[in-house]
């Protein structure tokens, strides 16, 4: 019964201290699957390269001879100092890896989701209010294809279309190197940095790299978002108060946008959040596929290169980014929905 | 032809005059009659109650009247609303009336408000809907007088539909329908879903509007204290249509229908010795029983009443409008007297079939 | 079975998504079957006599859909895939049930703290991003399994387990709390018994949906594996997602069919096994079902003259 002003901070804290156990679980998830297996880290990572004592000496210097459990309270101590460790191979701190990288990730991520909900919201909204009709019927089967075909062939497909019809247009890579060149690093965000720059060629070169990728992981969200969105229209449709303001005479139009279409999006923000977890998956084979300089690239070169050190690190970022993002999306889900506030 | 057929001109007082209306729902089974062929008027300022067990189509009957009916539905007959009949119109016609001239106040006020929108907004958008070009300092003032007369201080203007309790709740839906001033509203169940103390307030609320605003009500209920309390007349709805309609007061002091009898028998109440009920289910309502529909359950049933449907009229001087057969006969109608004495033998039949109720 | 009538007797678009989805599952089981009738030459064949297959052709003949850059035949790749494909994903639905299942009966039956902290493990697991738990496990089974089929049937399973673990658990908490199951106990019936009969009947109709759902997650995270080069060894058996990663070098040289067809193959079995699960889910769960509208004809109105007479 209370206003909702006062309650909305001690939400926002509670929600915050919840984010301490749930980070402890998912790290000691990543250690016990990364060091209680089997395997050496070393011998698998350098092993063809160095001698026996010489791998002997590495395992020493990386503490890998200790016990598990003074390695474990290590690495998590390291953890909370932000330090994800030195990768064996080519002796890069991981730390530097997500810092230089982890902008182009993110743009992608953020660039896939920008189309994802330009595609999708439209779509699932004109599926759910004419239901069972053609269009329904169209709009779910492209939900679960565009969900079902594999990102990289889907992006595969789209570079051989859009090397026929704009033979210029750039297919691979987040900039031209001519852009990369130019460009200085400040932030780690290659946009970022050409925008305050003031560099309009580069941020329109970026951009340019950016829509094939974006488009690609943006197709794949769609899916997702057009089948939630559906299923919200279909049931706010029959909700009471959608209902209630049509016996109050308000306009179709208007009882359609103002309570059924805006009540439906409203879980979507929470939908999206938890798409993280698939969109970073996705992030990954579109990296792959578009030569794309992000972390999910990076992260796949070291599993090749058997590097323990640089797996477990990114692995634990990824676990720790998707624990933030859904606290992000749970405290911004209070922001939007009042009923959340208390 | 008898002098005792009711004279069917609308009354000068109408507000609405529903002819022959029948509202039926397309199903695998068949069409459900959920309401066939119900003649109703409504006085200018009068509340006409509607009783009846559940699922004897009074819900749907109020509903018809707005026309707000789910996919699959559909209405035949007549609504002559001001001198229009709202089932001839265009559907665009007809919902323009709704909420400016025909209102509604739900059973369930806990979901009838937008959780998204605030209070003030649910009022703004309505009388926006209605009243063009209308200001926004005349908007508040008009909504906080709504809101006054429910009771309801203007501090809570600006609140969300979450922060007010069930009863503050339904307050707010009916000040936000009567804020525009419908000449006709219906009330489906508008207490059922809240507490007794709470119940008794609103229903006072809703018996003192016609001193505030004029307005005409259908109040649908399946609680008879509700309606000796605020109604003025009451119609007796079972198994699709209106049985008996009339002054509250004589339909309770002195009940035509075998139905109306009998529901008043049921009911619970300080004086009351042992329990009684009407025996049997009512009847489905997508293969309805000949005749009068109540004949299967009917203590005073005869061969006529299996056979042919009795007409809602006036039976006794004075007294209200009853379709049935046995008052027909009780009263020595013109009606009743012809019928012949085979059809006025009790109707024979089996056993109700336990295991068919359940 | 009930519910294979009820299946029957859904009218409209979800029984027409349902029977595509059914028939063309099928088409990719029988290849999977009989793929060593069916194929026309072996996955990892490419010389016939002696005489070695072109690389990277058209259509012909010999090999209807052409060959790759490695000079096999397209189309039995294609084939041996989806025997591979099954392979995989059946053991991996198959292992993650046989666990998950378990699991999420004891702990929802036993409750307590061994439940509170299943359920905090299985929520950290299932909030994983899939593809990332499917690299870190098979990351981890190189070392000791290669890259065979098990291993990544392996590689999969860990994804799933916490799908089973929810439902199951869930389930089982609300079941034990039932009438029936109380009765049980108040009649004397074993721990054991209550599990086993009274419970597990009614938590396991939910799997075949999850088990389905399940297997077209598996099948893209499969292929996801395999375009990423860390999935089954191709020497091991033909797999569609690894046929995509060798073909992604090709296709800017215009080799279109090698990728074309494998990626085909992968959309069309996900589709196919989506639409079994939501089908399944769809007739099974009567709440997201609704009643198919019927128009209404108004019959006669009696007339009242008669009735007055």
């Amino acid at each position: 019964m209370s206003a909702a002003g006062g309650s909305l901070p001690r939400y926002i804290l509670i929600r915050l201290m919840l984010v301490v156990p749930m980070m402890w679980v998912l790290l000691t998830l990543v250690f016990l699957l990364l060091r209680v297996a089997p395997g050496d880290p070393v011998t698998a990572a350098v092993g063809d390269k160095l001698d026996a004592d010489a791998l002997e000496a590495r395992r020493a210097a990386l503490g890998l001879d200790r016990p598990l459990v003074v390695q474990y309270l290590e690495y998590l101590g390291n953890v909370v100092r932000l330090d994800f460790g030195t990768t064996i191979s080519d002796r890069r701190p991981v730390l530097d890896i997500i810092v230089n990288q982890g902008g182009a990730t993110l743009t992608l991520t953020i660039g896939a989701f920008l189309f994802a909900l330009a595609i999708g919201i439209p779509l699932g909204l004109l599926a759910g209010r004419f239901r069972d009709t053609a269009a329904d019927a169209g709009i779910r089967v492209y939900g679960i294809v565009a969900y079902a075909a594999p990102i990289f062939w889907v992006g595969l497909m789209l570079v051989l279309l859009v090397v026929k019809l704009f033979p210029s247009w750039p297919t691979y890579d987040i900039a031209s190197s001519e852009t990369k060149y130019y460009v200085p690093d400040r932030t780690g965000i290659i946009l970022l940095d050409a925008i305050l720059a003031n560099d309009s060629v580069s941020v329109v070169d970026i951009l340019q790299h950016h829509v094939l990728p974006c488009f690609t992981l943006g197709l794949l969200l769609s899916g997702v978002i057009v089948r939630l969105v559906r299923v919200n229209v279909i049931q706010t449709l029959g909700d009471d108060y959608v209902e209630a303001a049509r016996a109050r005479g308000i306009p179709g139009g208007r009882v359609l946008r103002k309570h059924a279409f805006r009540n439906a999006l409203v879980p979507v923000i929470t939908v999206v959040g938890l798409q993280f977890a698939l969109t970073l998956s996705g992030a990954i084979l579109t990296e792959k596929t578009f030569n794309w300089p992000g972390l999910g690239a990076e992260l796949v070169q070291y599993v090749t290169a058997r590097d323990y050190i640089a797996v477990q690190g990114l692995v634990t970022f990824f676990a720790l980014a998707v624990v933030l993002v859904s606290v992000a999306v749970d405290i911004l889900n209070a922001l939007v929905d009042p009923r959340v506030r208390y | 032809m008898s002098t005792t057929t009711t004279d069917r001109t609308p009354d000068a007082g109408a507000v609405l005059d529903v002819r022959d209306l029948r509202v039926w729902y397309g199903t695998e089974k068949g069409a459900v009659q959920a309401v066939d062929g119900v003649d109703l008027e409504l006085r200018r300022g009068e509340i006409l109650g509607l009783v009846g067990e559940s699922g004897c189509g009074k819900s749907t009957l109020g509903r018809g009247l707005l026309g707000l009916l789910p996919d699959g539905a559909a209405r035949d007959g007549s609504l002559v609303f001001d001198g229009k009949d709202l089932l001839a119109m265009s559907p665009r016609e007809a919902y323009k009336r709704r909420g400016k001239s025909l209102g509604m106040i739900f059973q369930e006020p806990l979901t009838r408000l937008n959780p998204l929108m605030r209070v003030s907004e649910h009022f703004e958008e309505t009388l926006r809907t209605h009243e063009r070009g209308i200001s926004k300092k005349e908007v508040e003032a008009r909504s906080l007088e709504a809101l006054r007369v429910m009771g309801i201080p203007p501090t809570r203007f600006r609140a969300y539909p979450h922060e007010f309790s069930g009863g503050m709740r339904q307050r707010l839906l009916i000040a936000l329908t009567l804020v525009l001033r419908p000449a006709f509203v219906v009330a489906d169940e508008p207490t059922t879903a809240l507490d007794v103390l709470v119940e008794a307030q609103i229903i006072r609320i809703l018996h003192d509007l016609r001193s505030t605003y004029d307005t005409s009500m259908l109040l649908i209920t399946h609680n008879l204290g509700i309606i000796a309390e605020a109604c003025d007349r009451v119609a007796v709805m079972y198994a699709g249509k209106i049985v008996e309609v009339g002054e509250a007061r004589e339909v309770f002091s002195r009940p035509q229908h075998s139905y109306t009898r009998e529901l008043l028998r049921s009911t619970i109440s300080l004086s009351t010795t042992g329990l009684n009920f009407i025996e049997g289910a009512p009847p489905d309502l997508s293969d309805p029983p000949p005749g009068c529909r109540f004949h299967p359950r009917c203590p005073d049933a005869m061969t006529v009443c299996g056979q042919r449907e009795p007409v809602l009229r006036q039976v006794r001087d004075g007294g209200s409008d009853a379709a049935c057969w046995h008052a027909e006969v009780s009263e020595g109608t013109d009606a009743g007297r012809a019928l012949s004495a085979e059809e006025t033998q009790p109707l024979e039949r089996k056993e109700i079939d336990v295991a068919d109720e359940a | 079975m009930r519910f294979l009538h009820t299946i029957w007797h859904t009218k409209g678009l979800a029984r027409y998504l349902f029977w595509t989805g059914v028939v063309l599952t099928l088409v990719f089981v029988v290849l999977a079957l009989f793929a060593h009738w069916i194929a026309p030459y072996d996955f990892a064949e490419r010389r016939v006599d002696g005489v070695r297959f072109p690389a990277s052709e058209g259509p012909s003949a010999e090999h209807l859909l052409g060959t790759n850059d490695q000079s096999y035949d397209i189309l039995s790749r294609l084939i041996w895939g989806a025997r591979t494909a099954l392979q995989v994903v059946f053991g991996a639905v198959i292992m993650s049930a046989v666990i998950g299942v378990p699991l999420g009966l004891f702990s929802g039956f036993v409750g307590g703290w061994f439940d509170r902290v299943t359920v905090f493990l299985m929520d950290a697991l299932y909030s994983f991003p899939s593809l990332l738990l499917a690299i870190v496990f098979s990351f981890m089974l190189r070392d000791v399994l290669g890259g065979s089929i098990v291993a990544a049937a392996l590689s999969l399973t860990a994804i799933y387990i916490p799908q089973y673990f929810r439902v199951v658990r869930n389930t089982t908490v609300s079941a034990r709390e039932s009438t029936y199951v109380e009765a049980a106990r108040a009649i004397g019936a074993p721990p054991r018994t209550i599990m086993g009969r009274y419970l597990f009947g009614n938590v396991v109709q939910s799997v075949p949906v999850i088990g389905t759902l399940n297997a077209a997650d598996a099948l893209s995270t499969l292929a996801a594996l395999g375009f990423l080069g860390l999935g089954i060894q191709p020497t091991e058996a033909s797999e569609w997602g690894y046929d995509l990663s060798r073909a992604l070098d090709n296709v800017a040289a215009g080799d279109f069919a090698s990728a074309f067809w494998p990626g085909l193959a992968i959309i069309l079995f996900i589709t196919a096994l989506t639409l079994v699960g939501e089908g399944l889910n769809e007739t099974l769960n009567p709440t997201l079902r609704r009643r198919r509208l019927q128009k209404v004809t108004f019959g006669p109105r009696p007339s009242r003259e008669e009735a007055i007479r």
